[in-house]
């Protein structure tokens, strides 16, 4: 979340896509009602804000909302960018911020165009982009051009409403399936929240990102943001719900093939040194009054990771251990993991609290892709779908050679630490009761096997052991680091003096400074870990000063206990609040007020040399035109990879041009369904009453959920003579469920021009471990959802299309 | 001063239920039982502060224990802090129960092997196992290290080995890990982020 739970309350309009909070999140959504109903919910005008739900399934979240639009799975970059279409023809956008705080009056290069659902630059071979055809115009200082009046015909705003001019509301509602007039009247609203005393909040969880167009599905949500002046300010935003405790926190601190703690980009094969390294990766200042802060600090950020990592092994000399770190061989995600795998290419694989099998994609697959290593470990305090993968469906285990080690281990009320919620608030919680039974902490399993694999290497030698020898391991006990020493390395110090570091823009790139993850530094300092701050709603006049819900001495929120992000955008060029009535941050005349600035805090903004808004990226302002993506700078609407239908913009590119195929790239048997064969589009859903497959262990839970089930429209039903009750078989191209069907009106039938469409959803949670599948062994082994899913991801971020996918349905 | 409040707390709570609930019917106050009951529960407990493991709204809880007569810590009550500002006290059907899943007896006992090919587990030591693994490492990496890729590059990696977990522990643990894993060489980390 680029803003948090609390600051929904703050909002004039909400637009949930891809979510279903009320079922999914359901005490985070009593912000949202609040911003609908509290006539005390802030300084904003009392209640009064609409929610409109666009979602494939009609559910609790749209029984609340002022409009429910029944969108087809994995179109919702034709929504909104049907959205923008509407604001840039009627001009509603917000001028002053589109001008002077996006990258709206960028001219880009004349090698960029865009033609029959392919950007320039496309290699049909490789399936890739070179977003080298996509740059900015730039001059011999290496700034861009600007044109501020916004007429220049490459200028990026030019570029925006041509590109999304096809974006008609007649095409909206052939992709889509919402009915024009039903998108006319939230265009309408939408359309009002470019005025700045209005702002306006986009809420998205998963069934934005897992598609094979993912990132531009959000992306297409911040581009509206963006031109209705609604990023960096209270009540707006683009807010991502997680789904699970700490899925923040550890994204942040990189258990993700792609980054270093802190977002920094994982070094390349080639990148010879540090400073190789930082002109390929960090962000380029074009415009001179751009700060560029990311791209000016990231080799100090860099270097405080590896002195923090590698102590007195890293030195000025050796480049600060630089080449210790693993380059990798290409992309090393998730699906990549099981794609090798399968290719014999992958011996051992540790899962901690993460369960292959149910996750997916292609659960079959997965189950393949286990049986060829040589050793599997799972960290968990359960027997989950992978402990168990041996014996599991299409399994024979006396042919299975894989080696399968269970450790068993504590669960979070056994040990302390801080998870970080979607809001980017890192709190800490206490240990409560010692480890149960035979359980251990899983970072005290990982410090053991650190410290006996060195000892093998000490004792046997074995290839290149020096960043085995020197990784610091300065915890009073190695064996067992506390949390509190982890948290306190992370936060880093300044090895002069010895003292906690205070913020991160005081680290050094000499190695006199460490930080663990650059964009915690101030979480733990010298007035010790501020996550364990606790001054809530027991006294809101006091610890709440702004009224705004902000809550500043209440845990700690990255980066520096900000809580609205890139809150100078809050504010006027003067520096005034866009909204009076709900500020952000203010210049009072010598310095900002209000939230922590997402600024130099004492930068006057009527200097001739103020830094633009957006202090993190080289332009300076939001980028309405990327080139960081793999599939385009602008989103483009794409078919899934099974689809019903052609792409209505430009048939003969349907689907992505580069989303990845590995089976088709590994040789082998091709896995699509066609709509012949399985003409029904399929989504995937969570219930209130479950967690992802873990709660498939709490009675209570599989007491009140206890059986998987697909969610069917009545008139399909009616059409295959099945009731309520009744089991049927649901079967893709890759595997089969066999469940009971639940037919209601929730789910429905799409008009997409000329075919009609009928979408179902199917619950995630079951599989064959835990209490229900204890109850029904042998049905149990039709129970996983992702045995239908399609190995395959977006183009940038390999996640993979689980949220949209063809199927059959007969009854059994 | 938490404590006191956060009785009060209850007893509102408490009266709120059985008025909807029963009223008076039962020919006694229902809500003052409730609230002997509650009282009576965590009387004399210690008050600790934990955070839900679901979802991640960050929903902030308080957990009630007490010392047994033999030493060990019984874990009483979980439930919403009306102190947080993000759920002031609220929880959801999973966060109300999560109880049963910090003292469920399904939990898994003791480290459990799997030989190849075989059909059952087998109980082994934490040292046999850790052990073990530990061997499994080091040889998969030392069979999967390329410290010099075919173009020539100083990559220093091991190819053969995958980790992948952490939207369930905790922020320092997903630290120590990724820590602990670059410094074997591994390349193929991710988490629930992803997928």
């Amino acid at each position: 979340m680029t803003n948090h739970w609390r600051d929904i309350k703050n909002t004039d309009l909400i637009l949930i896509n891809g979510a279903n909070p009320a079922e999914a999140h359901p005490v985070g959504f009593q912000w949202f009602m609040r911003a609908k109903l509290d006539p005390a919910r802030g300084p904003g005008k009392g209640g009064g804000a609409k929610m409109i739900h666009a979602d494939p399934r009609f559910s609790r979240t749209s029984a609340v909302s002022d409009m429910y639009l029944r969108i087809r799975t994995g179109t919702d970059v034709a929504y909104f960018g049907g959205l923008s279409n509407y604001v840039l023809q009627k001009n509603l956008h917000h001028a002053d911020y589109v001008k002077n705080y996006t990258n709206a009056s960028f001219i880009v290069k004349d090698s960029y165009n865009f033609k029959e659902g392919l950007f320039s630059g496309y290699d049909r071979k490789k399936r890739t982009y070179d977003a080298d055809a996509w740059g900015y115009e730039t001059g011999p200082d290496g700034f861009a051009h600007r044109d501020k009046t916004l007429q220049h015909p490459r200028c990026v705003f030019q570029l925006l409403k041509k590109h999304y001019s096809r974006y008609t509301p007649e095409m909206v509602s052939t992709i889509t399936g919402i009915p024009k007039d039903a998108f006319l009247k939230v265009a309408e609203l939408v359309g009002e929240m470019g005025r700045p005393d209005k702002v306006m909040t986009i809420v998205y969880a998963v069934g934005l990102t897992q598609h094979t167009t993912g990132g531009q599905l959000i992306r297409s949500g911040a581009v509206l943001q963006l031109l209705l002046g609604n990023m960096g300010r209270p009540g707006g935003g683009m807010n991502a719900e997680r789904g699970h405790a700490n899925i923040q926190g550890n994204t942040d601190h990189a258990i993700s093939w792609e980054i270093l703690p802190g977002y920094l980009k994982i070094p390349q094969p080639g990148q010879k040194n540090i400073d190789d390294y930082v002109t390929k990766s960090a962000p380029k200042k074009s415009d001179p009054n751009s700060w560029n802060f990311f791209g000016t600090n990231y080799k100090k950020f860099l270097v405080s990771l590896l002195k923090t990592w590698y102590g007195s092994a890293a030195t000025k000399d050796n480049d600060f251990a630089f080449s210790y770190i693993p380059k990798p061989l290409g992309n090393s995600s998730w699906m990549t993991i099981f794609d090798r795998a399968l290719q014999g290419k992958m011996q051992g694989l540790m899962l901690s609290g993460m369960t292959a099998t149910s996750i997916g994609p292609d659960s079959n697959q997965v189950l393949q892709a286990l049986a060829k290593l040589k050793w599997l470990v799972v960290m968990d305090p359960f027997p989950t779908t992978s402990s168990e993968f041996w014996h599991g469906p299409g399994m024979t285990p006396a042919s299975v050679q894989t080696e399968v080690f269970m450790l068993p281990t504590t669960h979070w009320i056994e040990k302390d630490g801080s998870f970080v919620n979607s809001g980017r608030w890192m709190q800490w919680k206490d240990q409560v009761i010692p480890p149960q039974g035979g359980a251990r902490h899983d970072h005290w399993i990982t410090a053991e096997l650190f410290q006996r694999v060195k000892a093998l290497y000490q004792k046997n030698g074995g290839k290149f052991a020096d960043p085995i020898m020197h990784l610091t391991m300065d915890y009073k006990d190695p064996h067992k680091p506390l949390l509190d020493e982890i948290a306190r390395e992370i936060n880093g110090k300044d090895l002069k003096s010895g003292k906690q570091m205070a913020t991160f823009a005081k680290l050094a790139d000499d190695g006199t400074t460490t930080a663990g993850d650059w964009i915690y530094t101030g979480s733990y300092t010298e007035k010790g870990n501020l996550s364990k701050r606790r001054d809530g709603v027991q006294d809101p006049a006091k610890n709440d000063p702004t009224g705004m819900g902000f809550y500043p001495n209440w845990a700690w929120s990255w980066p520096l206990n900000r809580r609205v992000m890139y809150n100078r955008a809050s504010a006027d060029l003067d520096g005034k609040p866009w909204d009076p009535k709900r500020p952000g941050i203010a210049w009072n005349g010598s310095k900002w007020v209000g939230d922590v600035p997402d600024y130099p805090p004492k930068m006057n903004p009527k200097d001739a040399k103020a830094w633009m808004p957006f202090i993190m990226n080289g332009e300076g302002g939001g980028r309405l035109f990327s080139s960081t993506m793999a599939d385009g700078p602008f989103p483009e609407h794409y078919e899934p990879m099974e689809s019903p239908v052609k792409n209505a913009l430009h048939p003969d590119n349907s689907a992505s041009p580069v989303a990845f195929l590995y089976d088709k790239a590994a040789g082998r048997e091709n896995r699509f369904g066609t709509p012949d064969e399985y003409p029904i589009i399929a989504t995937t859903y969570r219930l209130t009453e479950h967690e992802h497959f873990l709660t498939q262990q709490v009675p209570h839970l599989v007491q009140l959920a206890p059986e998987p089930f697909v969610e069917m429209p009545t008139g399909l039903a009616k059409e295959k003579n099945i009731k309520t009750g009744d089991m049927v078989r649901v079967s893709s191209k890759r595997g089969k469920m066999e469940v009971r069907a639940v037919v209601t009106n929730r789910v429905g039938q799409l008009d997409l021009g000329d075919k009609k469409a009928w979408q179902v959803g199917i619950p995630i949670h079951w599989g064959f471990v835990g209490v229900a599948a204890d109850l029904h062994p042998e049905r149990s082994m039709l129970w996983l959802v992702n045995a239908l899913t399609p190995f395959v991801g977006d183009a940038s971020a390999r996640t993979p299309e689980t949220k949209a996918f063809l199927v059959a349905i007969e009854k059994m | 001063m938490a404590t006191v409040t956060r009785g009060g707390f209850l007893t509102l709570a408490g009266i709120g239920t059985a008025a909807v609930l029963v009223g008076s019917e039962l020919g006694f106050d229902l809500a003052q039982a409730t609230e002997i009951k509650q009282k009576l529960r965590i009387a004399g407990a210690t008050e600790a502060h934990s955070l839900c493991p679901y979802c991640a709204v960050g929903c902030s809880l308080i957990a009630y224990t007490r010392k047994e007569a033999d030493g060990s810590v019984k874990l009483l009550q979980i439930e919403g802090d009306p102190d947080s500002p993000v759920n002031e006290g609220r929880l959801c059907p999973k966060g109300a129960t999560s109880m049963q899943l910090a003292t469920s007896e399904r939990r898994v006992g003791q480290p459990l092997y799997r030989a190849p090919g075989a059909t059952e587990w087998q109980k082994m030591s934490w040292d046999d196992m850790l052990g073990k693994i530990a061997q499994r490492i080091k040889d998969s990496r030392d069979q999967t290290f390329v410290a010099t890729d075919k173009k020539g590059n100083l990559v220093n990696r091991t190819d053969g080995i995958a980790f992948a977990g952490g939207a369930a522990f905790s922020s320092e643990e997903g630290y120590f890990a990724t820590k602990v894993m670059r410094g074997l060489g591994l390349t193929h980390l991710e988490q629930q982020a992803r997928v």
